[in-house]
């Protein structure tokens, strides 16, 4: 076995190490230290990557002496290796990007607990993305969960704390309905591994037998991550939870913490269910209607905020809706079409909240959208990247958010009964992101009118601000350019699922 | 024949007293100990009174209950429909488990090569008696460390929410400390000793007997709180402050992720590891269960411990 093989164990288990250092170190040496381990992982998912390209295979790792299904395993293959990259890159990203609201949002006594929590996060990020067993998943779903909750809550007033509980109570909810889905499915199989599962699901299919359970199973686990990642009905907590939180936080929150758990639901369509059972059960009309609805009611409530960071998030709920959307289609192009956007909305939402930040900033640190007029033009930066972000949302080419649009419609002209919802639905959400978005940028690029006192002053932002900004923009116009890249990547990713 | 006893002899024995006591007549305690009845406590009116009031204004300022038709309408349909998504939720649950396959049937499917393995070669394999140990600390060590680091980021989370500057944890009152209360530091005096040696007990034979890091750090756990609550915190911290915390915290932490690594490094890469299964039965045996039970207690007892003294005053 190569000694690539190692990196994606390694890659988890040093971020977990780090999240114990840093409880022993202070705030600014627990910061370089997760500075380090996302270098470090981020190199390890690049030769993961490099290596699955090269050698055209998967390949699995057993943790520990015993062979699975005995023992534990995990499995890397292209789509796992892009994945972690990716991750470490818009955590790096999302770190930079908002550390100067980090010094004055965190007490000095509570910054490495902060970083517990990151590295925390990308440990179990890392292994939802890397596992082949249902039970690992859950107990890193459990992490990820907590790790959220310290995110949201780590400035204390009494909005992060309502918006950490009702996370917390919707999460738990969430995680719950997950591990009765696991428990059913163990006692109709025996297995957890998710190779042998798959076996024994197309064994019961083929025979017929325990229908109504397995229909349960595939619902129940397909709702309780809906459910965490803010799918449309179960959006309630959202809004508060990265409205509210500091920027690094909501960053992270709404371009890893969600995605990790639709990569997981992948991972249970393509490994557990198998991609025909799935596409052949009921559920996935569950989750095209209410994707569709996401999609248009989370664009409506967008329209009618008057807080940037609470109509960011509201987007949020909208791009959840196009990727399950993008399930519902029950076609390979579907999937693929979703993956992307998984890509592209991490890379654009994360870039809008960074964004947002350095508007605020320029506007006395006011969120009202009144006070944003001509903050683009105080802050140049945060301008460019906000426009940028906003025209990636809406769908212009030579940005991420047109290529997934245009995956999406691609997917859906293919789909025998749900084309025309699907492709009327397209339309109408981007006609909804055109409005809010454009009225935002409009709005920070024309004269403040003479009521306006707050922040007139011009904003200089500091090198991290334009180097993240900077990298955003280049990671925005890579996807949105080179994405057949992406695309070769993803489809090739799905197919070593199988 | 039993001679007859004067009254005067009976009254002195303690079977007289005891009846005594028994019927009400005399109470040894009345004029022989200091006693001082319980403040009742007390609120003028106006106090209460006047919070009721704020407490109704703060509510109708913020959803205007009296003019809010609609708020009212969608209380009553939210309360409704919350009890029909139960009912529901819970009627699927029931109709789906009444399909699974019956339980303890020797053809289910749980019944297969792995429990099978677990069963027959567990002992063999990882040197243990109690093949739960076996299971989770080897077999499944990788969700057993997830578990672990569960626990560890729950009271990281915790010190977020409730962790105090050290400045403010000196000024503190004095009336978070436990009462002089003799009765429980009496009990406490017998019980503390025995529980740590029955915790300490639980985690070394945890590959053993049932038990094991978890259950026997838990145990511990409960002693330090014991000890806490009957004698006072400056007791404890003479012995468990903030520093020995988080050395203990630590370094069982870093030592079972290292163990950890190692353990996956060497069993994927198909090399032998170095630690020995010895004899099953003995206490030092089973590899290196037995020390991740050791690590384990002590991230346990350390959490539960811990959760405890944030609670009480927001730091150890």
């Amino acid at each position: 076995m190569d000694f690539v093989c190692n990196f994606p164990a390694f890659s988890i288990v040093l971020s977990m190490m780090g999240a114990i250092v840093s409880s022993a170190l202070k705030g600014k040496w627990a910061k370089h230290l997760n500075m380090v381990i996302l270098f470090i992982v981020m190199l390890m998912s690049l030769c993961v990557l490099g290596y699955t390209l090269q050698t055209g295979e998967f390949f699995v790792y057993t943790m520990g002496k015993f062979p699975a299904p005995w023992g534990n395993e995990i499995r890397a293959g292209v789509l796992e290796g892009l994945m972690a990259t990716f991750f470490c890159i818009i955590m790096i990203l999302s770190l930079l990007g908002g550390r100067k609201h980090f010094y004055q949002d965190v007490e000095e006594d509570r910054r490495n607990l902060y970083f517990i929590m990151t590295d925390l996060l990308l440990g179990s990020l890392l292994a939802m993305v890397y596992t082949n067993d249902l039970f690992t998943a859950y107990v890193f779903v459990e992490i990820n969960t907590i790790a959220a909750c310290g995110l949201i809550m780590i400035i204390r007033n009494g909005r992060t704390i309502e918006a950490a509980i009702r996370y917390m109570i919707m999460s738990l909810l969430g995680s719950g309905l997950f591990l009765i889905g696991i428990c059913i499915l163990y006692d109709l199989t025996g297995h957890l591994l998710m190779s042998s599962l798959k076996e024994s699901v197309a064994n019961l299919v083929s025979q017929g037998e325990y229908v109504i359970p397995l229909t349960m199973t595939i619902a129940l686990m397909s709702v309780g991550l809906a459910i965490k990642s803010a799918l449309f009905p179960f959006h309630a907590w959202l809004p508060d939870a990265y409205g509210y939180s500091t920027i690094s936080s909501a960053a992270m929150l709404s371009s890893l913490v969600s995605k990790g758990y639709i990569f997981l639901v992948i991972k249970i369509m393509y490994r557990v269910i198998g991609f025909d059972v799935f596409a052949n059960s009921k559920i996935i009309n569950i989750l095209f209607v209410f994707g569709i609805l996401g999609m248009i009611i989370g664009s409506v409530s967008a329209i009618k905020e008057n807080d940037i960071m609470r109509m960011i998030a509201f987007s949020s709920v909208a791009q959840i809706g196009y990727i399950y959307m993008g399930f519902g289609l029950g076609s390979q192009a579907g999937m693929i079409a979703s993956v992307f956007h998984i890509f592209s909305h991490a890379a654009t939402k994360a870039l809008l909240f960074v964004a947002a930040m350095g508007l605020r900033d320029a506007s006395g640190g006011s969120k009202a959208f009144i006070d944003l007029t001509g903050a683009g033009r105080r802050h140049l930066w945060a301008g460019i990247g906000f426009t940028v972000g906003g025209l990636s949302m809406v769908g212009i080419p030579t940005f991420s958010g047109f290529v997934s649009k245009l995956l999406f419609s691609q997917a859906a002209i293919f789909s025998n009964h749900k084309m025309l919802i699907a492709l009327i639905a397209l339309a109408v959400s981007t006609i909804l992101n055109a409005i809010y978005f454009m009225k935002t940028i409009i709005r920070i690029y024309s004269a403040p009118g003479e009521e306006i006192a707050a922040g007139t002053q011009k904003c200089k932002s500091d090198i991290r601000y334009i180097l993240t900004i900077v990298s955003f923009l280049l990671l925005n116009v890579l996807l949105g350019m080179s994405s057949t890249v992406f695309y070769f990547l993803i489809e090739k990713g799905l197919i070593m699922f199988d | 024949m039993s001679k007859l006893r004067s009254q005067k002899d009976y009254e002195k024995t303690s079977a007289f007293r005891f009846w005594q006591w028994l019927s009400g007549e005399k109470d040894p305690y009345i004029g022989n100990m200091e006693m001082k009845e319980q403040e009742v406590f007390q609120e003028s009116p106006i106090v209460v009174k006047e919070r009721e009031i704020d407490h109704i204004k703060l509510h109708n300022k913020i959803y205007d209950i009296d003019h809010n038709k609609e708020l009212k309408l969608f209380r009553i349909f939210y309360r409704i429909s919350a009890v029909l998504l139960c009912g529901v939720i819970m009627a699927a649950l029931i109709i789906c488990v009444s399909y699974l396959p019956e339980t303890g049937n020797p053809n289910n499917p749980t019944v297969n090569e792995v429990a099978e393995r677990y069963v027959e070669k567990g002992t063999a394999e990882t040197g243990v008696i109690n093949t739960v140990t076996g299971m989770i600390l080897n077999y499944r060590g990788f969700d057993t460390f997830g578990e672990t680091c569960v626990l560890f980021i729950a009271s990281s989370c915790v010190m977020i929410l409730l962790m105090v500057s050290e400045e403010k944890l000196k000024t503190l009152p004095k009336n978070l400390e436990p009462k002089d209360d003799k009765i429980l530091q009496y009990v406490a005096r017998i019980i503390v000793p025995v529980l740590m040696i029955f915790g300490f007990y639980v985690i070394v034979n945890g590959h053993l007997s049932p038990g094991g890091g978890f259950s026997g750090g838990a145990i511990i756990g409960s002693g330090l709180i014991l000890y806490s609550s009957a004698f006072g915190g400056e007791k404890i911290r003479k012995f468990f402050n903030e520093n020995v915390y988080k050395c203990i915290k630590i370094t069982a932490l870093i030592f079972y992720g290292c163990v950890m690594t190692y353990y996956f490094y060497t069993g994927a890469n198909g090399l032998t590891n170095i630690f020995p299964l010895g004899t099953p039965g003995n206490i030092v045996s089973a590899g290196m269960i037995f020390y991740i039970n050791l690590f384990v207690g002590l991230e346990v007892a350390c959490t539960v411990y811990s959760f405890y003294a944030l609670f009480k005053r927001g730091g150890l």
